[in-house]
C-alpha cells in the first residue's frame, strides 16, 4: 500500500522539522495563527513527540490582528504549553504607524517585515521556520525549502543554493541565516483536508457567520474594533462571511460564504475559481510585489 | 460560491480553445486516498515547457480566475504569444526572468485530477542553469522531456536525458511539441522517435513514451487530438495519471537515524524517514556501523503507538535494549545490514563556478552524516552529447564526471541506483558553505575495506618526551618575496640553538623532489599543498617542530592542511607584505619574468592570493624586520611548548 498524498506531505514536513533541529543552532517557529500555522504547529508536535517543541514560537504582532486571532493564539499557547514570544515594533507603534494613514505597503514593511527582522536579530535565530507554501504565489513557487538569507535577511532569488533530494545544506557563513518552509509542497486544499482529517481547532473566523463589514472596492473589510476608519457615509452591514486567509483586519478581505463546517470549507475551496490571496490587500501593491518584499526579508 | 463558466473571465482577444471542464474535485475529503506523482518538465530553451505546464494547469482547472485575468493582462503587455495567453509569464515568477524572458530557476506547481495529485517542477532549459534543473529532477519520479518538432533531438535534450537518468529516473515521456508547426507530420514524428531511441539505448530507461502534441493548442494533453489519427497512444494526462510509481516490495527495513529524541531519562526514541521496507513492533534490528542488535518495542506517534510503518514515513522507534545509536547511524533489518565503506567510485554533477580540484578537502553530507571528503582521482568526464569518456584534471560547472572519492571515515551506504536515500550525497565548500556538487555512489572500492590503521607502540608523545619538546607545524604563508623563507630560516636557527629538533620544508626545495611532477595550475597547487601537509603531519608525528614555508595561496588548502592536525598543533603565520614591496624586492627576478609574460599563473599577478582571515600570527612584512619577526615567533612557540 503506497502512502496517500497527505501521508507523504506529512512525512516530508516532519523530516524537514527534524533536520532543522538536528543541524541548526537556534531555530524558531514563526507562528501567524492562521490555518497554515495551525498545520505547521501540529506537524512540529508530531515531529518531536513526546518531547516538547525544541524551539520557541514567535508571533509578530502588528496590533491590528483580529481579536479572535489573538484569543486563539493565547489559548493555543496555553493548551500546548508553547514557549510563545510575541514581538511588536514598539518604535513604529509609538510613532503611530497604522494601515489607514500610511498605506498598506509602508505599514506592512514597518510592522511586519521590519518587526520580523528585529525579532530575529534580537533572538539571534539562525533558522526561522515558516508556513509559506509554493502554491500561494509565483515567486514563492521558486523558493527552496531551506532558503538562504544573506546578512540583513536578504533573499537573492537569482543565486539560490541547489537543493538535491532531501539533503539540506544548512551550513552558514557568518551573518547568514536560513528560512525553512516545511509546507512548501502543500496546497491550500491539502491544508484544509489535513485540518479536517486531523480535526485541528482553527480560528473561528474561517467559518461563515454574520459579521459587520464594509465594501471597499472588491474587498469586504470587517469592522473588528472601534479603530476602523469609516469613510463618510459608510455604514457597516451584517453579511454572512468568512475568511480564506487571515492577517491584519483592515487589510484582509472576507468572502461571502455559507460554509460553517470543515467539510463545507473543503468543498468550497476545491470548487473555488479564485485564488486564496485575492482577499489580501497587500499583495496587490505593484507588480512583483511579493518577490520584492521577500528580497527585503518578508516571509 | 457559484461555478461560473471559466471562459467568462477571459478578456477579449485572449484566444483559448473552449473545452468542457473534465476534472471535478474529488468526493469527500475523508475518503481521499489519492497518491502523489512528482514529475519535471525539461528540454531545451523554447521547447515550450512553460506553455505545456500552463496549459495543463489551465485545462486541469488549477488556475484561479484572478490569476488568469492577471495573466491575460500581462500577456498583452509583455507576452510573446500575440493574443494568446503567454503561460511562460505565469511560471517565470522572478522579475529577472520576466525581464530577460528566460527561466532561471525551477518553479513548483500543483494540480490534481480525480485519480491523482501532481507536483510538477518546471525546470530551466538554458545550459548555465542546468544545476537548477537537477534540483527539480532529484525529487521527481518521472520526466516529461520536450522536443521541438521542428528542431528534433538537440544537445540540451541529451544533456537533460543523461542527468535525469543519472539521478535515477527510469520513466521518461518524450513530448514532441509544436507538431502544429510542421503540419502534424507523422513521418517527422517517427524520425524523432527513432533518433531519440537510438541515443537512449545506452542510458537504459525502463520506459520511454512518445506523444505528438501542441502544448499551445492543447492537442493530446487531456484529449486525444483529431489532428493525429495516426497516433494511438494515450494523452499526456492519462499517461501521468497511470504512470507506475516505483514501489519496491519485499525490501528489508532501512532507517537512517535523523534525530535522537530524549525528552527525559525514561525515553529514547530514534527518529527518521524509512528509506526502505516496513517495520513492526517485535522486529529484530541491527545498527550500522556498530553492529549492535535489538528489537523494536514501540512505534511512537502523537496519536498513539502504531502497529506498522512503511517506506516514506517519518517515524520514531523505541528499542527494547539500551544501545548507543546516534544521528547518522542506520537501523536495518537484523539479517540485511547495509555496508560501510570510506572509498568509492562515484558520479558527480558539478554545480559550482568554482571547479572541482582533486585533493581539496570538501565536506560531504550523505543521509544524516557529515564527513570530510576528497576526490582522489578524476577517472573521466562524460561528454553530454556523445557519452564519450574524456580525460580531465578538473571538473567545471554543469559537467558530469566519474571519480574516486574518499571519505574521512567509514559511512553506511548503498549504491545510488539501489537507494537514493543511502547513495546520494552533496559536497559543500568548507569556506563559502556553498553546495558544490551532487554526488551518487556507484560502489565501494575494495581497498578501503582492506586497509586498517596500524597500531604502534612508540607514539608521538613518546617521541616528544624523548626530544623534550612539543611537536608542531609552523605554516608560513605569503606572497613570493614577502620574506617567508628568510624568517622561517631565522626561526629554525634559533630553535636549533635552543636545542629543539626541527625541519624546514621550503616550497622551492620540495618542488625539486617530492613534487617535481607538479606544475602551477590550480589543480597542481592543490596537490602540492596536500602532499606537503601530509609530510608535515608525519614529521609532527615523529616529534619534530616542522616549519613549512609555502606561498599556499588558497584558503581552502590551508584549511585542509590544518584539518590534518590536532587543534593547537598547526600555527598559521601570515607574512603580510604588500604586493608592491614584494615586487620591488623581487629576490628571484620572478615578478619581472611574470610581468613580461614569460611566467604564467604567478600568485599575486594572474593567480589569486587569498589572505588568511584568522591566522595564529600575522607578521607585518613591511614594518617588522626579519629578525624581530623571528624572535616574536620563537617566543610564541617556546612559550606554548612549555605550557602544554
Amino acid at each position: 500500500m503506497s502512502l496517500t498524498h497527505l501521508e507523504q506531505l506529512e512525512a516530508e514536513s516532519i523530516h524537514i522539522f527534524r533536520e532543522v533541529v538536528a543541524e541548526c543552532e537556534r531555530p524558531v517557529l514563526l507562528y501567524s495563527i492562521g490555518k497554515d500555522s495551525t498545520v505547521l504547529l501540529h506537524l512540529a508536535r508530531k515531529a518531536f513527540y513526546p518531547a516538547r517543541l525544541p524551539f520557541p514560537v514567535l508571533h509578530i504582532d502588528t496590533t491590528w490582528k483580529f481579536r479572535e486571532m489573538i484569543a486563539f493564539r493565547d489559548r493555543t499557547a496555553q493548551e500546548l504549553g508553547l514557549d510563545l514570544r510575541v514581538y511588536t515594533n514598539r518604535q513604529a507603534l509609538a510613532e503611530g504607524i497604522n494601515p489607514f494613514d500610511h498605506g498598506s505597503a509602508y505599514y506592512t514593511d514597518v510592522m511586519k517585515t521590519h518587526a520580523l527582522k528585529q525579532a530575529l536579530d534580537q533572538g539571534g535565530y539562525t533558522a526561522a521556520i515558516g508556513g509559506a507554501r509554493r502554491d500561494e504565489e509565483k515567486s514563492r513557487a521558486k523558493e527552496r525549502v531551506f532558503s538562504l538569507r544573506a546578512p540583513g535577511h536578504r533573499w537573492d532569488p537569482k543565486s539560490q543554493r541547489p537543493e538535491l533530494w532531501d539533503l539540506a545544506n544548512t551550513r552558514l557563513r557568518d551573518g547568514y541565516t536560513l528560512r525553512v518552509f516545511p509546507l512548501s509542497n502543500w496546497t491550500e486544499a491539502d491544508i484544509w483536508q489535513y485540518i479536517a482529517n486531523e480535526r485541528l481547532p482553527i480560528v473561528p473566523l474561517y467559518f461563515a457567520k454574520p459579521r459587520p463589514v464594509v465594501r471597499r472596492g472588491d474587498a469586504l473589510i470587517m469592522v473588528d474594533d472601534e479603530r476602523m476608519r469609516l469613510l463618510p457615509g459608510e455604514q457597516p452591514e451584517q453579511r454572512l462571511v468568512r475568511f480564506r486567509t487571515l492577517g491584519c483586519y483592515p487589510l484582509s478581505g472576507a468572502i461571502e460564504s455559507t460554509a460553517t463546517t470543515l467539510a463545507e470549507i473543503v468543498e468550497e475551496t476545491l470548487a473555488s475559481r479564485l485564488s486564496e490571496r485575492q482577499g489580501r490587500v497587500i499583495d496587490h501593491d505593484g507588480a512583483a510585489s511579493m518577490e520584492r518584499k521577500k528580497q527585503e526579508g518578508y516571509f | 460560491m457559484s461555478a461560473q463558466p471559466r471562459t467568462a473571465s477571459l478578456p477579449q482577444g485572449a484566444a483559448v480553445a473552449t473545452h468542457e471542464q473534465v476534472l471535478r474535485p474529488p468526493v469527500a475529503a475523508q475518503e481521499d486516498r489519492r497518491d502523489l506523482l512528482r514529475f519535471i518538465t525539461c528540454g531545451s530553451v523554447d521547447d515550450g515547457k512553460s506553455t505545456l505546464i500552463g496549459r495543463l494547469l489551465w485545462d486541469a482547472g488549477a488556475l484561479p480566475e484572478d490569476t488568469i485575468s492577471a495573466l491575460a493582462r500581462d500577456s498583452l503587455k509583455h507576452g510573446t504569444q500575440g493574443e494568446n495567453l503567454d503561460f511562460a509569464l505565469l511560471l517565470d515568477g522572478l522579475s529577472a526572468e520576466r525581464e530577460q524572458g528566460i527561466t532561471i530557476d525551477v518553479s513548483y506547481r500543483f494540480f490534481s485530477t480525480p485519480r491523482r495529485k501532481f507536483v510538477v517542477a518546471d525546470t530551466p532549459g538554458h545550459e548555465q542553469y542546468t544545476c537548477n534543473m537537477a534540483t527539480g529532477a532529484s525529487t521527481a519520479q518521472l520526466a516529461v522531456l520536450l522536443i521541438d518538432a521542428r528542431k528534433g533531438v538537440l544537445v540540451q535534450t541529451k544533456r537533460h536525458s543523461r542527468i535525469v537518468r543519472m539521478l535515477g529516473l527510469r520513466h521518461v515521456v518524450i513530448a514532441v511539441n509544436k507538431m502544429d508547426l510542421i503540419g502534424w507530420d507523422a513521418n517527422a514524428f517517427a524520425r524523432i522517435e527513432a533518433e531519440y531511441r537510438r541515443f537512449a539505448v545506452e542510458l537504459g530507461f525502463s520506459r520511454i513514451d512518445f506523444i505528438p502534441l501542441s502544448a499551445l493548442h492543447g492537442d493530446n494533453l487531456l484529449h486525444p487530438s483529431e489532428k493525429t489519427p495516426w497516433y494511438h497512444g494515450p494523452t499526456l494526462l492519462s499517461l501521468l495519471e497511470t504512470a507506475e510509481i516505483a514501489q519496491a516490495t519485499d525490501e528489508a527495513l532501512c532507517l537512517p537515524v535523523q534525530w535522537v529524541n530524549r525528552p527525559n531519562l525514561d525515553f529514547r526514541g530514534f527518529c527518521g524517514r524509512i528509506a526502505a521496507g516496513t517495520v513492526r513492533p517485535g522486529d529484530r534490528v541491527r545498527v550500522v556501523p556498530s553492529g549492535a542488535s535489538s528489537h523494536v518495542e514501540r512505534i511512537v506517534t502523537l496519536d498513539g503507538d502504531r502497529q506498522t510503518a512503511e517506506r516514506g514515513q517519518s517515524i520514531t522507534l523505541v528499542l527494547t535494549d539500551e544501545i548507543d545509536i546516534s544521528r547518522g547511524d542506520v537501523i536495518t533489518a537484523y539479517d540485511s545490514p547495509v555496508e560501510c565503506a570510506d572509498q568509492f567510485q562515484a558520479q558527480l554533477f558539478w554545480m559550482s563556478d568554482q571547479p572541482l580540484l582533486p585533493g581539496r578537502s570538501y565536506e560531504a553530507k550523505i543521509h544524516n552524516r557529515r564527513v570530510g571528503a576528497q576526490i582522489t582521482e578524476i577517472k573521466y568526464r562524460i561528454d553530454v552529447n556523445s557519452g564519450a569518456h574524456l580525460s580531465a584534471k578538473s571538473v567545471s560547472k554543469n559537467e558530469i564526471a566519474v571519480v574516486n572519492l574518499s571519505f574521512d571515515r567509514p559511512v553506511p551506504y548503498a549504491p545510488y541506483q539501489q537507494s537514493r536515500a543511502l547513495g546520494g550525497f552533496i559536497l559543500v565548500d568548507r569556506l563559502s558553505a556553498d553546495t558544490l556538487s551532487a554526488g551518487l555512489l556507484d560502489f565501494a572500492l575494495r581497498r578501503s575495506s582492506n586497509i586498517h590503521v596500524q597500531a604502534v607502540d612508540i607514539d608521538r608523545s613518546a617521541r616528544e618526551s624523548q626530544k623534550l619538546q612539543k611537536a608542531r607545524c609552523l605554516w608560513f604563508t605569503g606572497l613570493s618575496g614577502s620574506g617567508k623563507s628568510t624568517i622561517a630560516n631565522l626561526v629554525e636557527k634559533r630553535l636549533y640553538a635552543a636545542g629543539k629538533h626541527t625541519y624546514l620544508l621550503d616550497g622551492d626545495n620540495v618542488r625539486h623532489g617530492l613534487n617535481r611532477d607538479l606544475g602551477f595550475t590550480d589543480a597542481d597547487r592543490v596537490e602540492n599543498i596536500r602532499r606537503v601537509a601530509e609530510v608535515a603531519r608525519l614529521m609532527v608525528d615523529a616529534g619534530l617542530i616542522v616549519l613549512v614555508s609555502f606561498i599556499s595561496p588558497f584558503r581552502s588548502e590551508r584549511a585542509s592542511a590544518r584539518s590534518r592536525f590536532a587543534p593547537g598543533d598547526f600555527i598559521e603565520i601570515f607574512v603580510d607584505t604588500p604586493l608592491a614591496i614584494c615586487e620591488a624586492r623581487d629576490p628571484k627576478g620572478l615578478y619581472k619574468k611574470a610581468r613580461s609574460g614569460a611566467l604564467k599563473n604567478f600568485t599575486g599577478l594572474d593567480s589569486p592570493y587569498e589572505p588568511p582571515s584568522d591566522p595564529e600570527l600575522r607578521i607585518d612584512g613591511a614594518a617588522a624586520s626579519a629578525i624581530e619577526a623571528a624572535e616574536h615567533i620563537v617566543e610564541r612557540v617556546l612559550e606554548k611548548g612549555h605550557k602544554d
